[in-house]
């Protein structure tokens, strides 16, 4: 059972610790800052509020989907590696491994897009990107995805460290699951909510990585080997197997932080029980084969392909609402809680991860799906478990992090008028896009008819109220990690939870 | 009420009670209960919770007859009794509609592949909402049926991302009453 002691001695960092976790997470929401004025920027270009031309708007469509991406994996990944070193031996050169190929990775991403002109956003789907009509070449393609290669290598290198690193305690990954406890027996009630979640995502996301290498293989040969075809519904279906998975991985492992830092702050236990690990079995599971219900538009797809696409999307939302959301408000309930950052961003990651679910559970719907796919409905619904969901899991980490340092829960008057400004401005921002779906607006489109600018105008402002919030949370937390002086660490764990 | 309606007011509904709850346990919070109160709340909990579940598996279980006993997608192979057959190519920026009308009333049979890269073959009703789609892949044939209900004007755009000529990519296709009638 995870301490109810605010800042625990033992998860204090020490100097190069200290220095990787830093440089992840100042690295992290200082692009989050960037890549968000793309994303502002393409809104406003579709509200014909700035004119930009389809090329540039299709290319900075590449870099924010790519960008937003790796590095909400990147920030995500931090969470993981905050929390499981305490219960495993994890290497830090693995962990700085990934952020070093990261940067590497991205810095590809960018050239081919800069540079050289890609614009055939982040799913490379076979075979667009050898087929650029003149915009950009093949060997830019072939860069955009060595770049992929190097971001999912990285990730790839951290799971390999962590998955020994869980094994040398455990023993195997099921037990580190916690699968002999499903049927019956004493759960161990110190077994770490962070193992049962890193190890979902070291199976799942290994998995996928390897289907995305398989692919970003396949169609680099194809680039350099033109004459090498491949099958477009394959490529597809390994695409999304590995994007689908590899950005569901940022949502495990940023529910780390809700599971690990909720209970201390409300001051009440969160004891691990059997239904918790029967949904992260079934999480398991699902997150493998869920992926198809990208495809319920190709009609090629098998029949039962199609409908496990159904069928799993909707089981998929048990264990988030019945489990961590549910588990999560138990836990608050008539609780102590003090509301400061890091507790107000938990709470609020919870109700975006949960209330995300419920236009994703609709969209994965076939019947849905005929209407709704490549609409503004699908970047709605994953926008609004994202932004008030997983960064806010990463935020409230960043707060309880810079708070520890400087011993005290942040809670400035910046921040309390931030957070608000968040909450709005990412709900509307969500809700404008799924507007946008139910108008039949398309998705991933620089020019937009007059009819469809209303909710892009929404979309606009809202986004503008995001960015606003977002600075503000960005430079408190880069000064925060910066500042604070490492002699004020020692000592920070005996401040009480409630205190 | 039309599909899109009916999703955004479940979508609404759902996130609306998300939020509720939410707000109703956020109040509670910060006011800690008496230990004898917390330990009834906690057995409370547990039973909710399998009543929880007991209530979503009944709607999944009912939702996916619902919307599945009936499956959404035509057959792929085979014959279909379809009288009018619309083949629609694309391609790098246009599509390639023949014949570009076709009658309302009766089941039309859109087959539909891709030249060079995937396309998105989605039909706009006149008044601007998306009636149905499917994806246009090379080396791949979707079928597609569908009945016009209304004769009119409807729009061919493509919804699958094929580079800087995609927002473009539109056709119309006229859908007239039936002649013999
Ligand atoms: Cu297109």
């Amino acid at each position: 059972m995870a301490s109810l002691t605010l800042y625990p001695d033992e998860e204090q960092l020490t100097g190069g610790e200290r220095v990787t976790f830093d440089l992840y997470m100042i690295t992290a929401v200082i692009l989050f800052v960037l890549l968000m004025l793309v994303g502002l920027t393409m809104r406003m270009t579709q509200a014909k509020w700035l004119p930009v031309p389809a090329g540039l708007f299709y290319e900075l469509l590449s870099l924010h989907g790519m960008g937003m991406v790796g590095t909400m994996s990147l920030a995500t990944t931090g969470v993981m590696w905050f929390f499981l070193r305490r219960y495993v031996r994890l290497h830090l050169w693995a962990f700085a491994a990934n952020y070093l190929l990261f940067l590497l990775g991205l810095l590809c991403v960018v050239l081919s897009i800069f540079a050289g002109g890609y614009g055939a956003l982040w799913t490379f789907l076979y075979p667009l990107p050898v087929r650029g009509m003149g915009l950009w070449t093949p060997d830019t393609a072939a860069l955009f995805m060595l770049g992929g290669l190097l971001i999912g290598t990285g990730s790839l290198l951290f799971y390999l460290d962590a998955a020994a690193g869980i094994i040398a305690v455990h023993g195997n990954l099921g037990r580190a699951l916690g699968l002999p406890w499903l049927l019956g027996g004493r759960i161990d009630p110190d077994h770490p909510k962070a193992v049962v979640a890193s190890t979902l995502v070291i199976i799942a996301n290994s998995l996928g990585i390897l289907a995305g290498a398989v692919v970003l293989v396949m169609s680099l040969i194809n680039v350099f080997y033109p004459q090498v075809t491949l099958d477009a519904l394959v490529a597809k279906n390994l695409i999304y197997w590995f994007g689908h998975m590899y950005i569901n991985a940022t949502i495990y492992m940023g529910v780390i932080a809700v599971y690990e830092l909720l209970p201390r702050y409300t001051g009440k236990p969160y004891p691990i029980s059997r239904p918790f690990l029967w949904s992260w079995a079934a999480s398991t599971l699902f997150v493998i084969v869920v992926f198809p219900h990208h495809l319920l538009m190709d009609f090629a797809q098998p029949r039962w392909l199609s409908t496990v696409g159904q069928v799993v999307s909707w089981s998929a939302g048990f264990p988030v609402f019945l489990v961590t959301a549910y588990g999560g408000l138990v836990n608050l309930h008539r609780s102590a809680i003090r509301w400061t950052m890091p507790s107000r961003l938990l709470v609020l990651s919870l109700f975006g991860w949960a209330a995300g679910i419920v236009p994703a559970i609709l969209d994965g719907t076939i019947r849905n799906n005929l209407v709704m796919h490549n609409t503004q409905w699908v970047p709605g619904h994953f926008h609004f478990y994202l932004l008030i969901g997983v960064l806010a899991m990463v935020l409230a980490l960043l707060f309880h992090v810079i708070g520890s340092r400087g011993q005290a829960a942040p809670d400035s008057r910046a921040d309390r008028l931030g957070f608000p400004v968040y909450l709005v401005g990412g709900l509307a921002f969500a809700l404008a896009f799924l507007g946008g779906g139910r108008a039949s607006v398309p998705r991933r489109m620089a020019e937009h008819l007059e009819e469809w600018t209303f909710t892009d105008k929404i979309g606009s402002i809202a986004a503008l109220l995001v960015v606003l919030a977002m600075v503000s949370f960005a430079i408190r937390i880069t000064v925060g990690l910066w500042r604070a002086s490492p002699s004020r660490d020692a000592g920070a764990g005996t401040t009480d939870a409630a205190g | 009420m039309i599909l899109q309606d009916v999703v955004w007011t479940l979508a609404l509904v759902g996130i609306g009670l998300v939020a509720l709850v939410f707000a109703a346990v956020v109040l509670q919070a910060g006011r800690p209960a008496e230990e004898a109160a917390a330990r009834r709340f906690a057995a409370r909990a547990r039973r909710l919770q399998a009543g929880l579940f007991a209530v979503l598996l009944a709607g999944f279980v009912a939702g996916s007859w619902a919307t599945l006993h009936r499956f959404p997608i035509p057959p792929q192979h085979g014959t279909v009794a379809a009288r009018q057959v619309v083949e629609a190519i694309g391609r790098q920026w246009s599509w390639q509609i023949t014949p570009a009308t076709v009658e309302s009333g009766s089941v039309v049979e859109f087959r539909v592949t891709a030249a060079d890269v995937n396309h998105g073959f989605a039909l706009y009703a006149p008044g601007g909402r998306i009636v149905t789609q499917t994806q246009a892949m090379p080396g791949y044939t979707n079928r597609l049926l569908h009945t016009f209900d209304e004769p009119g004007t409807y729009t061919i755009q493509c919804l699958e991302y094929c580079g800087i000529g995609h927002g473009p990519m539109k056709a119309t296709l006229q859908v007239v009453a039936p002649a013999s009638e």
